[in-house]
């Protein structure tokens, strides 16, 4: 973490009880969507989002491998995040720290646990043969709340995806490469980020704000208003009025980035 | 002979000029021609070509003013981030006599002051200094970061363009030369000063910008006064 001048500090804290923000927002308003699809021609599935100044991408590879033995006739998937040096100065080469680790399991649980994608049609062979997704998110510029560009790039980047059909002929497995098909999505997910600074919720930290907070919640939910993840983070506490208000934003939120996501690339039927 | 006009865009490796010229700032010579190693705008004065970078980083120079921020307190000095790819230091003597204690008393991790490049070594280690007019902490106010490069045109010809945002908006205004700027005054002026001084760094590169941001400055300020 960065060290923020005394300076920034009070200035953000006095605009935040007066229910203001630097950059002109709304408490619970997000910065500037951008999404864009098939970035990557060497993936199967590509995303790239920016909120605000926030940028990163995501790519989708498929793979043919073993399930797990308790699921053995289910899809894998397996997310990864890369936090490239170039986008902070925070950012260092090397193993995954733990902020890359952090963001790579939000992800994913909000993926997996909201059901979305319907891992049982991802199976080829039970027991042998299933598909494992490769989820691979690369931050590029990072200026604060990479969870929601994060979980927004993926799902875009899931809708984006055209896995090749594979084909059982004598016992051998045939990929027709011809006639993709996209990925067998059920559902939505997305999610929605508050820091609490001073009494407030505010949503889509930025990174100056990201810097101060005192307790941060992350709330994943589907269109109908349930709630599929949630991640805590920070040193202090929230109230139960803090996380009822935060999950009542979050509902009035979702429709925004659903109507982002389906403008770009509509859900496949 | 000269290949490009004044204030035109060019990108590095791009030929400004053969012969005849001499190469200035953010330029380079190869074979008797003279190229660019920015992406920036040519600056043509007498027969030296100079690029001014669109953006840049501050590289600290000797008697230069700057704004920095304490991140780190040692036994006989302070570490600064000075917006900068090199940090600064302040040592402890600037501010004491002979007694050093208690750094942390006096300035402490998080604050920012504004110093003066007393000076800089053969390995960029940058000796800060608080000796001078009006050098010393913050107390309030808000920052904003521009580009460098910039400075010069936020601060106008014999300080026109700074003046012009002080008076309007009734604000104390520090400019330090690496990129940080200090505002102080009614909150309301402050968030329009900063929009002005952001215009400023987005459109530097443009001409009649001296006019345009006096109407923007009327504009804004009408609004805040409703």
């Amino acid at each position: 973490m960065d060290i923020v001048p005394e300076i920034i500090r009070e200035n953000i804290i006095n605009l935040i009880n007066k229910k203001e923000r630097a950059d002109g927002r709304a408490l619970d308003e997000f910065r500037k969507i951008f999404i864009e699809t098939g970035v990557i021609t060497k993936a199967e599935g590509s995303a790239r989002v920016k909120l605000g100044n926030t940028q990163l991408l995501v790519g989708i590879k498929p793979q043919i491998g073993e399930p797990f033995p308790d699921t053995p006739n289910m899809g894998i998937i397996i997310t990864n995040s890369e936090l490239l040096p170039m986008a902070s100065p925070t950012f260092e080469p090397g193993p995954p720290d733990e902020r890359s680790i952090e963001l790579s399991r939000v992800v994913d649980r909000c993926i997996r646990e909201s059901n979305m994608l319907n891992l049982e049609k991802l199976c080829i062979v039970e027991g042998s043969s299933v598909w494992l997704l490769f989820i691979d998110l690369h931050i590029i510029d990072y200026d604060g709340n990479l969870f929601d560009a994060a979980v927004l790039a993926t799902v875009a980047a899931l809708r984006d995806t055209k896995l090749p059909t594979a084909k059982i002929e004598e016992d051998e497995i045939i990929l027709d490469y011809e006639n993709p098909q996209p990925l067998p999505l059920e559902d939505t997910a997305l999610m929605c980020t508050f820091a609490k600074i001073g009494d407030q919720m505010i949503l889509d930290p930025s990174l100056d704000e990201e810097e101060i907070l005192t307790a941060r919640l992350s709330i994943g939910m589907r269109p109908d208003g349930t709630i599929c993840a949630m991640q805590k983070g920070g040193e202090g506490s929230l109230t139960k009025d803090d996380i009822l208000k935060a999950i009542d934003i979050t509902k009035g939120r979702i429709p925004q980035l659903m109507e982002e996501l389906d403008k770009t690339i509509p859900q496949a039927r | 002979m000269i290949l490009v006009k004044d204030k035109d865009i060019v990108v590095p490796g791009e030929v400004l000029a053969k012969n005849d010229y001499y190469p200035g700032r953010g330029t380079f010579k190869e074979d008797n021609k003279i190229c660019s190693s920015h992406v920036g705008l040519v600056s043509i004065r007498n027969k030296q070509i100079s690029v001014i970078p669109l953006v840049s980083k501050y590289i600290p120079k000797r008697g230069d003013v700057v704004i920095g921020e304490i991140t780190d307190i040692r036994f006989s000095m302070w570490g600064l981030d000075i917006n900068s790819p090199y940090s600064g230091f302040l040592p402890a003597s600037e501010v004491f006599g002979k007694e050093k204690r208690g750094l942390e008393n006096i300035f402490n991790i998080g604050d920012v002051l504004f110093l003066k490049v007393v000076d800089v070594d053969e390995v960029k280690k940058v000796k800060l200094g608080l000796k001078g007019r009006g050098l010393g902490k913050f107390k309030g106010g808000v920052l904003v970061y521009i580009t460098p490069s910039k400075v010069p045109r936020l601060i106008g010809k014999r300080g026109s363009m700074i003046n012009m945002i002080k008076e309007k908006t009734r604000c104390d205004i520090v400019v330090g030369q690496n990129g940080v700027v200090w505002v102080k005054g009614d909150p309301e002026m402050e968030k329009v000063a900063r929009e002005v001084i952001l215009m400023i760094d987005r459109e530097a590169h443009t001409s009649g910008l001296t006019d345009r941001v006096r109407d923007t400055l009327t504009e804004l300020i009408k609004k805040v006064k409703g």
